[in-house]
């Protein structure tokens, strides 16, 4: 399709149930769907003539700890014809096990493996599951927002047992997080307050 | 009586200088054939993305100049685009023209350094030493604008830091005077020479239909044969205005690859002239001084400069609660930035999307069946460096 408006109606009128909420911005589509529905989405907007999105630029998951369904799983896509970007969401709860789309895309294999690595979501059907960029015998999933920036475990070489060692991190300083969030957009929270003032007078 | 023959299993890396950083290679030898390739990758694993989560957007700059440490404004612009997009901020004509000549300069660098590095792995050493004395003075470049050789730290949403020196511009242009002229003699050691196409032609061939599946870009999509270019087909700043050409591989092998390296270069040279001849004077940075800082004679005269200058460098500035994907055609393909910001100073989640990672793993499929020897051969055209891949 040339345009992503038409796009839009043809991805919403070909799939419909399958797609639950389209929307443009950016001057790209986003889509979001259901886990049981992906292959069918991904092998639609690879196939058809009309979207032709064969190339898969990236998989990643996003990190919401405050919801039930705490990650949200995002693919991104490009059609070299029609010039095109396209990404696609949907969201599971911890410990689900999604879909892999290594038989579609042969390049979603080591981002399949980044994603387990960084977030600990598990695919069904990879054909070589392992961690990727992290250390052999790491513990953890970095990348969720309830693993520390310092990291649980640090590594030295043991000058007693001759041999680099992993130890609970020790830090010389508690790690700082200033709080810089003030109203610097005017006033307002001293207005606020003087209404809620007058209010209660 | 028979003989059992088992597959040798050979180490090839992390400390081999022909894998250009730390890779581990585990490479299943059937005598001098390999069958197998299982990259390692992740020595050289950071945590960029987790370190920029917890910083603001303007401390979050130089983490990109770590990524690619060849082309480091390459992988700034990505992240200054995706945040003016957010922001809905204009950025000044000057401004990105500055850009665009240092990401060519860039691109340049990146390429002297895979084009001469390539030909050492394949066993010339000259090369290496004549683009290494040009690096040296582009690195010079960065070093004027912006104090550093490497770590640049100089493009910003908005704009750049600051103007560029007096001088610089002649300078520039005095080099892409006298730049030409090195390439013809990189070229006439290597595009013809005998050793280096015996080791290149027909090495490490890419299909157009693997290309698209391993989902390569920049050189190695363009070597096997499909015109893609960002800065042409989604260009961004001022890439639109300036007229230049995609020189496009055949066959895509190694040796096509390195043809179309070569042919960017004088490319980038030439959009660096029409940069320099169509430059104007004017402002550098956005004028919102909500965004950018304030100049420091400013910040003597008006309590507002003040203010913004100390909220800008202990907050920094909010971003709004959206999310978007940009890109740009860095030296080695497609560099992307998938931002979520939250409201906040800081970004939500910041995915980056280096090219080498997914060149590097098609390397089981470029390298099976192929000696041993090629390994070097393909692992250079690749255009590898574990500052991206392992983030």
């Amino acid at each position: 399709m040339k345009n992503l408006i038409d796009l839009e109606k043809k991805i919403n009128s070909e799939l419909t149930t399958k797609i639950n909420r389209t929307e443009i911005k950016h001057n790209q589509i986003y889509l979001e769907t259901d886990k049981d529905d992906l292959i069918d989405v991904v092998l639609f907007i690879k196939t058809n003539t009309d979207t032709k999105f064969r190339q898969l630029i990236d998989i990643t998951v996003t990190d919401y700890p405050e919801n039930n369904q705490r990650f949200e799983v995002v693919y991104l896509f490009l059609s070299h014809e029609f010039n095109q970007r396209l990404i696609l969401k949907y969201t599971i709860a911890e410990n689900e096990i999604i879909p892999s789309i290594t038989s579609i895309f042969p390049a979603a294999n080591w981002m399949e493996r980044e994603v387990f690595d960084m977030y600990g979501v598990s695919f069904k059907d990879h054909p070589d599951l392992r961690r990727i960029l992290t250390d052999y015998g790491f513990e953890g999933h970095p990348l969720r927002k309830d693993f520390p920036l310092t990291g649980h475990t640090e590594v030295r070489y043991s000058e007693d047992q001759k041999k680099v060692i992993s130890e609970p991190v020790k830090l010389e300083q508690n790690y700082r997080n200033f709080d810089y969030e003030s109203p610097w957009e005017g006033t307002k929270y001293i207005k606020e307050k003087i209404e809620n003032n007058d209010k209660k007078n | 009586m028979t003989k059992k023959i088992k597959n040798l299993n050979l180490n090839f890396g992390p400390q081999h200088p022909a894998a250009h950083g730390v890779l581990r290679l585990i490479l299943e030898l059937d005598g001098e054939v390999v069958e197998k390739a299982d990259p390692h990758i992740g020595l050289l694993h950071r945590g960029t993305e987790k370190l920029i989560e917890n910083k603001t957007y303007m401390q979050a700059v130089p983490y990109f100049d770590r990524l690619d440490y060849v082309a480091p404004m390459n992988q700034e612009h990505a992240f200054a685009l995706a945040t003016e997009k957010i922001l809905e901020i204009d950025v000044p004509i000057r401004a990105q023209y500055i850009r665009v000549i240092f990401c060519e300069i860039g691109r340049i660098l990146s390429h002297i350094l895979n084009v001469t590095t390539q030909a050492m792995d394949v066993g010339a050493l000259t090369p290496t030493l004549w683009g290494f004395e040009e690096r040296e003075k582009l690195m010079g470049f960065y070093e004027r604008v912006s104090g550093s050789r490497l770590h640049a730290n100089y493009f910003r949403a908005g704009g750049v830091h600051q103007d560029l020196p007096q001088g610089l511009e002649e300078d520039i242009a005095e080099f892409c005077e006298t730049f030409p002229k090195i390439i013809n003699d990189l070229e006439s050691l290597l595009t013809e020479n005998r050793i280096f196409k015996q080791r290149n032609v027909d090495i490490g061939v890419v299909t157009k239909q693997d290309a698209l599946d391993y989902s390569f870009s920049g050189v190695m999509i363009r070597g096997s044969g499909v015109p893609w270019d960002l800065r042409k087909s989604q260009p961004y700043d001022c890439y639109e205005s300036l007229d230049f050409k995609i020189p496009v591989g055949k066959n895509g092998d190694c040796y096509d690859r390195y043809l179309c390296r070569i042919e960017e270069m004088k490319e980038s040279v030439s959009i660096i002239k029409q940069c320099l001849s169509k430059m104007e004077k004017g402002p550098i940075k956005s004028l919102d001084g909500k965004i950018s800082p304030p100049p420091k004679a400013e910040i003597k005269q008006s309590m507002e400069a003040l203010i913004h200058h100390f909220k800008l460098f202990t907050e920094g500035y909010r971003v709004p609660k959206d999310e978007i994907y940009t890109a740009v055609e860095a030296p080695k393909g497609e560099f992307g930035v998938y931002l979520i910001s939250d409201g906040s100073s800081k970004p939500y989640k910041c995915k980056i999307r280096a090219p080498g990672f997914s060149h590097l793993q098609s390397m089981d499929y470029l390298i099976k069946g192929h000696m041993l020897a090629d390994v070097p051969a393909v692992l250079g055209s690749l255009d590898i460096v574990f500052g991206e891949v392992d983030r």
